[in-house]
């Protein structure tokens, strides 16, 4: 269960959303929909519990797992190698599933520096396998990826959900998935109106 | 936090400026000083305990802005602080790595180096003692200098100046063990006050570097 309370976010003093709130519980998922600069990344990143809110409050059961902007890969390190560091850290053994799970599977052993945009960003999506969180909170998830690479997203978050998982994130793209969205520049048009209606459709 | 730590051993070892930078660069200084100074062997053996302190302390700076810089570009610092790891564990696991990479050579090459400056093999084991129990707090100071200046466009020279002042103390400490041995008093006294600041260093440092690492993250 990941509860949002009347939260508050803003970057560099700029308040920039005000008293979002919403709830997800197990198996249910969110589209955050808005042009650059409205807010995604730093609500995102204020639920990851990286940036402190301007107020509000969130309350998480179960361990979040968080995907930004950038990769977090490491170059000198394999493929294998990148996954597995992430496997120690969080106690997993998903690191094979992963692996198919994202067709990494052939490039096991290639440095992640000699990857392409594309096979760098499966890697990164292939880690939020790998943590075994139930909260995924991701910033714009399928950056770089082509259209058969998006499915294996798509897959995925869906296969996540259906475990029980929660998935946050953010896109620019039309992802096809079974989860409900918040229009970011709606919401900011008629806050309140906005929020109550989204709370009665996830209930 | 030891996944973290063996991690960035690989990591420095993999990209070549960790592992090798500093003991050259320390290698460097303390072959051309008896050139700059000439052959004075009773001069060299006078000096050299402060200067092969110098040299392993500057020698320790050139890393430092590497240990959580990189981490914070690529983007992994906000991984690892999303993760079960606690901050001050992964603070105290960088610190480790690159003293393993930075500070252990140093030591460890220091009484080789110390033939050089016509120092004898016991004033030698002496040095290599001293560092051994100072350059912890190199590290640990220096990543916490790290961790303040995280997210400052070329901190390196920022980064200089607030740690160097820092290590003053090791300095003296690890420069007047050595002095005493080569004068024949004893050295104890001095080495203990090096290893009070290093166990203090790993007692304090890990929560506000922790707590430096949250501002500078969000």
């Amino acid at each position: 269960m990941l509860e949002v309370a009347n939260l508050s976010v803003g970057r560099g003093g700029i308040s920039l959303l005000n008293n979002v709130s919403f709830s997800l519980k197990a198996g249910q998922g969110l589209v955050l929909r808005g042009p650059n600069g409205i807010g995604k990344t730093s609500l995102l990143r204020s639920v990851a519990g990286l940036q402190r809110p301007l107020c509000g409050d969130i309350s998480l059961d179960g361990s979040i797992a968080y995907a930004a902007h950038v990769d977090g890969n490491k170059g000198q390190l394999t493929v294998r190698e990148n996954l597995n560091f992430w496997a120690d850290v969080y106690g997993s053994e998903m690191m094979e599933v992963a692996l198919i799970a994202f067709k990494l599977h052939d490039l096991g052993q290639r440095p992640a520096a000699n990857l392409s945009a594309g096979q760098q960003r499966r890697l990164s999506l292939a880690r939020m396998l790998v943590t075994g969180c139930k909260v995924w909170v991701m910033d714009e998830p399928t950056v770089s990826l082509d259209q058969e690479n998006t499915a294996l997203f798509r897959v995925a978050v869906e296969r996540h959900l259906q475990l029980g998982g929660i998935a946050l994130l953010s896109s620019h793209s039309e992802l096809e998935l079974n989860t409900e969205t918040l229009d970011l520049v709606q919401f900011r048009a008629s806050q309140r109106i906005i929020v109550s209606a989204f709370d009665k459709a996830l209930e | 936090m030891i996944q973290v730590f063996r991690r960035d051993v690989v990591l420095s070892i993999r990209s070549g400026g960790g592992f090798g930078l500093a003991l050259i660069f320390f290698l460097i200084v303390v072959v051309l000083v008896p050139f700059a100074l000439g052959p004075d062997q009773s001069l060299l053996a006078k000096i050299g305990p402060g200067l092969l302190w110098l040299g392993a302390l500057l020698a320790c700076l050139l890393s430092l802005d590497r240990i959580f810089g990189m981490d914070y570009e690529d983007g992994t610092l906000d991984l690892l602080a999303t993760s079960p790891l606690p901050l001050e564990g992964v603070y105290l696991a960088k610190s480790a790595a690159h003293w393993l990479t930075t500070g252990l050579p140093i030591a460890l090459a220091a009484p080789v180096l110390g033939v050089l400056l016509n120092l004898n093999f016991y004033v030698s084991g002496v040095l290599c003692l001293s560092l051994l129990l100072g350059t912890p707090t190199l590290s640990l100071i220096g990543s916490f200098g790290a961790t303040l200046t995280l997210g400052v466009k070329r901190g390196g020279l920022l980064l200089s100046l607030l740690v160097l002042p820092l290590y003053i103390p090791t300095l003296i400490f690890g420069a007047l063990a050595v002095h005493a041995a080569a004068l024949g008093h004893t050295f104890e006294g001095p080495l203990i006050f090096i290893s009070a600041i290093s166990l203090g260093a790993i007692a304090i440092l890990p929560f506000f570097s922790a707590a430096a690492l949250r501002i500078n993250l969000s």
